[in-house]
């Protein structure tokens, strides 16, 4: 039987070998024939000689999670081969390099090996042996377009595009792609019965990674200042930052940046950078990973305690410590909650997709700015660093930045007396002036220590104890402002609660539990503190299932924390990496039929 | 009824500067440091600066770590915007605030614990980036805030050979800044007016990193272990009369003395500072030799002070970072966003 637009491909390569261009274009191409595409990279943390997989799931259903064996195995990798070849699944294909001799041992007989020699195929085409090398991979891409039938005018554009002004490496990759594309329709079964087929599922949506999309919500969101010290898989936030950054954000008169990008020292001068301009009035960010969240825990209770806006993106990879730093992980929950000494907590986001990476970083300038405080956002690996197909971007110019309550000059020769902290309008919140701003009125010291209602230093406790329970009245304040959970309820008795990246797979669990008959209600938490629409959906369900990507259930742990609620009331479902779809079915299945 | 004709007061604190301003204007809080600490005389000093220079005080920030030099941009400026930040991490929240908004004046105070040890990688990469600003170390050669711990720049001059040897070699700030290239370098004493003034005066001015290390003797704990005249050791075995937390009241440390000449500074604990100023003649554009005499004069048992080394109309990090010079603080939507047409054609680029 032959199906259309649904499979998992994945490429086993050698780290710096080039095939991340192949292997992206192959996605992209899928992507064009209007096609949902997500793609899973799998890298070591290492530049070059360590295995690397590229996984691309297609699916016109768009189900993107991950899943444990794979339909096509392009293995390329001699020294994985044996699990390569292990991961495919019954009735799969193998497609590898046949111009050496296959290891019989591994041959498996429920699957179909379809051998190429590329090597062959590019010895007497290429005389570089660097371009030998880099050209397999467009060699394999070629066969694959005639096996899985991907429109070859598209990946023939895509070359274009690829080299543009760059016009001698066009004809050689596509002479190379040709030379694949052309032995597999003379030797292979082309097309195989997993085939590729124009649609319309795209519509207008984009393929981007989740750091792009954050980064352009940094510039869309205002951010003129980023700070940042590279690790992985937060770096390409800021690298992206810089790249869209000097295209958007250029003078176009004097062509001067209206930004500034420091790589600094290290995180904790990125932080202070962030802080410092903060306090100074500007719109500043860091990106960051859980080593990085680590040596900012000081500066965070600063920014908390002194009250000053700053942006972290908070792109979770493994841990504890160096951990796998190039595995996903949703493990910073309660780090970042509760970053730093003291009794200080800060608002976490969870965006689950692209789109929501670019929403929530241009919001979270808001937040910060209105709530006078740090907020993170909880990205991790697998959304920040894999391309995946997600609706457009989209900015209404009517919007206005809420820069929260600043002082102007104007408005500080009208009010009678200025108290940086003082909770005139009864939501925690006091209004804060800019430096520079009057001759005479409104400078205040900011510190670190406790201190009255005027920022003056008092160890007295009746003022310190009124301020903290202040900032508690902030902490209320910002559950009416962050993004609220999305829910769709219609009455069942089983609610099944996810956040991030938990969410990919989500629409194939929903999908698999259908079709045994089971319906569950859900509820995707995008924000920390919680509103009140979590509680009620957690209280209001018999189980609540709730998928995360930890050992030690830290949205559950916040959830009872913070809520009050029974820890019976929510059932964990945990992975240490990644979520999947068929696990969670089977066990929100056995659990909802209990016999 | 009897008319008293008010005396014409002719005090520096009353006189009006070009801006119209009093000293006074200059002024910040009430100092709770320990009387006589050098730290006061450095932050009266810069009062002295600020109001000479006719600065409007609102345009200037404050910024400082932790420790009691951090402490003191309370008691100066007061109406101009502080932040006492963190523990030696003063240089990122000065690099992040001046990125903000280049037209103020930024004045970072630090402490020799806080500059030479927990912050020593901030204070080196704030002086790369060339921000523009006053760095202030108030190097007393101790730990003040918390009573009296070596610091890695005690070992400096006579000081230093008395008393229980430090075991680890000292870090000279002055000698750092020069290598990493910062385009205004000078070491004073809190009690010399006459030099530290002046040199405040230019600091400010300086376009890019400015750094002044100000020997600022602590009155309480500038002693080393083993020194019978320490304040410690009499605590110890000197009267009893004397309680422990009892601390006596000190003078300032005043000193005047010609260029080119050595003096000779008794500090609280009895040790000898030996004081030396550049002469007048000295070319403070050759980097390679202002680091040299740094060094020979250590070698000799003397504290170089005066202005080592300028470099101007150099580049500082607004100008590297080719930033406009419309505060970033200030731009609108209208020159942060780049709306919803731009942000079409960034979508077309992901399709
Ligand atoms: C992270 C951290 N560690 C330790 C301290 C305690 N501490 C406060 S001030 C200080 C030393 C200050 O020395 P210095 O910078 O020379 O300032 P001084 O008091 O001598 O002027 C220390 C260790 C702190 N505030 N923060
Ligand atoms: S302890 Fe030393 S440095 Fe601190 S205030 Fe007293 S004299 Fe000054
Ligand atoms: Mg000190």
């Amino acid at each position: 039987m032959t199906t259309f637009n649904d499979f998992v491909i994945r490429f086993a390569n050698v780290n710096g070998s080039g095939s991340a261009s192949a292997n992206s274009m192959f996605a992209k191409a899928i992507f064009r024939m209007g096609v949902p595409v997500a793609t899973r990279n799998i890298f070591p943390s290492n530049i070059q000689g360590l295995p690397t997989w590229f996984e691309v799931r297609v699916s016109d259903l768009e189900h993107f999670g991950l899943r444990d064996q794979v339909d096509i195995m392009v293995a390329m990798n001699a020294e994985t081969y044996k699990q390569d070849v292990q991961a495919v699944r019954t009735g799969g294909y193998l497609f590898y390099d046949n111009s050496k001799p296959l290891d019989r041992t591994l041959v498996r007989d429920d699957i179909v090996e379809i051998g190429i020699p590329i090597s062959h195929l590019i010895l007497p085409e290429f005389a570089d042996p660097k371009q030998r090398q880099l050209f397999k991979n467009i060699v394999y891409l070629g066969a694959l377009s005639s096996l899985l039938l991907i429109d070859f005018d598209v990946l023939k554009g895509m070359v274009s595009e690829q080299y543009k002004g760059k016009d001698n490496l066009i004809q050689p990759n596509i002479h190379a792609m040709e030379l694949g594309r052309h032995y597999a329709q003379e030797y292979l079964e082309c097309p195989l019965p997993i085939q590729l087929r124009h649609s319309e599922n795209v519509g207008d949506r984009i393929l981007i990674d989740g750091n792009t999309a954050g980064a352009i919500g940094a510039i869309y969101g205002g951010a003129s200042i980023c700070a940042w010290y590279p690790i992985t898989p937060s770096t390409s936030v800021a690298e992206a930052f810089e790249q869209h950054a000097k295209r958007v954000r250029v003078d176009p008169e004097t062509g001067e940046n209206r930004f500034a990008i420091i790589q600094a020292e290290d995180e904790l001068a990125a932080l202070g950078i962030v802080i410092g301009a903060g306090w100074n009035g500007a719109r500043a960010f860091t990106a960051t990973s859980g080593p990085g969240i680590s040596l900012m825990t000081e500066f965070l209770g600063l920014a908390y305690f002194a009250e000053i806006p700053a942006v972290i993106f908070d792109i979770q990879r493994a841990g504890p410590s160096t951990g796998m730093p190039t595995r996903t992980q949703q493990a910073d929950l309660l780090g970042a909650a509760f970053a730093s000494h003291g009794d200080t907590k800060h608002p976490l986001l969870f965006p689950s997709t692209p789109r929501e990476c670019f929403e929530f970083a241009a919001d979270a300038f808001d937040f910060a700015d209105q709530l006078q405080t740090p907020v993170l956002i909880m990205s991790d690996l697998d959304l920040g660093m894999n391309e995946i197909t997600s609706d457009a971007l989209r900015w209404d110019d009517d919007r206005k930045y809420n820069r929260g309550k600043v002082l102007t000059a104007e408005d500080l020769d009208r009010v009678e007396s200025f108290g940086r902290y003082v909770d005139v309008d009864d939501d925690g919140i006091g209004y804060r002036t800019l430096p520079g701003t009057h001759p005479t009125k409104g400078s205040f010291f900011t510190r670190g220590t406790s201190r009255d209602e005027y920022a003056i230093y008092t160890e007295d406790p009746d003022i310190y104890t009124k301020n903290m329970n202040r900032l508690l009245r902030k902490w209320e304040t910002a559950k009416g402002l962050l993004p609220k959970a999305e829910i769709n309820d219609t009455g069942q008795v089983v609610g099944v609660v996810y956040y991030g990246t938990t969410a990919t797979p989500m629409k194939e669990t929903l999908a698999l539990l259908e079709n045994s008959g089971i319906y569950v209600d859900t509820m995707r938490i995008r924000s920390f503190p919680f509103g009140e629409e979590v509680e009620s959906f957690l209280s209001f369900h018999q189980f609540n299932f709730l998928i995360e990507q930890n050992r030690d259930a830290q949205m559950k742990t916040l959830l009872v924390n913070e809520l009050g609620i029974s820890p019976d009331q929510i059932e964990s479902d945990l992975f240490l990496i990644r979520s999947r779809a068929e696990f969670s079915f089977a066990r929100i299945r056995n659990k909802s039929r209990p016999d | 009824m009897t008319f008293v004709a008010k005396p014409k007061i002719h005090h520096p604190l009353l006189q009006f500067n070009e801006i119209g301003l009093k000293r006074r204007d200059y002024e910040g809080s009430v100092s709770t440091l320990c009387a006589g600490c050098g730290h006061d005389s450095v932050s009266a000093a810069i009062i002295m600066a600020c109001s000479e220079l006719s600065l409007p005080p609102h345009r200037f920030a404050k910024l400082s770590g932790i420790g009691c030099s951090s402490k003191t941009p309370s008691y100066f400026l007061g109406n101009s915007h502080g932040f006492n930040s963190v523990h030696g991490r003063m240089p990122s929240v000065a690099t992040g605030a001046n990125l903000a908004n280049r037209e103020m004046y930024y004045i970072g105070v630090s402490g020799d614990g806080d500059s030479a040890s927990i912050g020593i990688g901030q204070f080196a990469h704030a002086v790369r980036r060339q921000l523009n600003m006053l760095y202030i170390v108030d190097n007393n050669g101790t730990y003040g805030l918390t009573k009296g711990q070596f610091s890695a720049t005690s070992d400096r001059g006579s000081t230093s050979k008395k008393g229980v040897p430090i075991l680890y070699s000292s870090i000279d700030l002055v000698s750092m800044a020069l290598q990493l290239g910062a385009t205004f370098v000078a070491r004073s004493f809190s009690g010399d007016k006459q030099q530290l003034v002046p040199l405040l005066k230019a600091a400010l001015l300086h376009k890019g990193f400015a750094f002044i290390d100000v020997i600022s003797p602590c009155v309480m704990f500038n002693n080393h272990n083993g020194s019978t005249k320490s304040y410690d050791y009499l605590r110890h075995n000197g009267s009893r009369v004397v309680e422990a937390d009892l601390t006596l009241p000190h003078e300032e440390i005043r000193v005047n003395y010609e260029a080119g000449s050595t003096h000779a500074v008794t500090l609280h604990d009895g040790s000898t500072l030996h004081l030396q100023k550049l002469a007048e003649d000295y070319d403070p554009t050759d980097r390679i030799k202002a680091l040299t005499r740094v060094q020979e004069a250590q070698e000799t048992g003397n504290v170089l002070t005066g202005l080592l080394y300028v470099k101007s109309d150099e580049s500082d990090l607004h100008d590297i970072l080719e930033t406009p010079s419309k505060p970033l603080n200030e731009m609108s939507e209208s020159e942060l966003c780049p709306g919803s047409q731009r942000l079409e054609q960034i979508n077309q680029s992901f399709r």
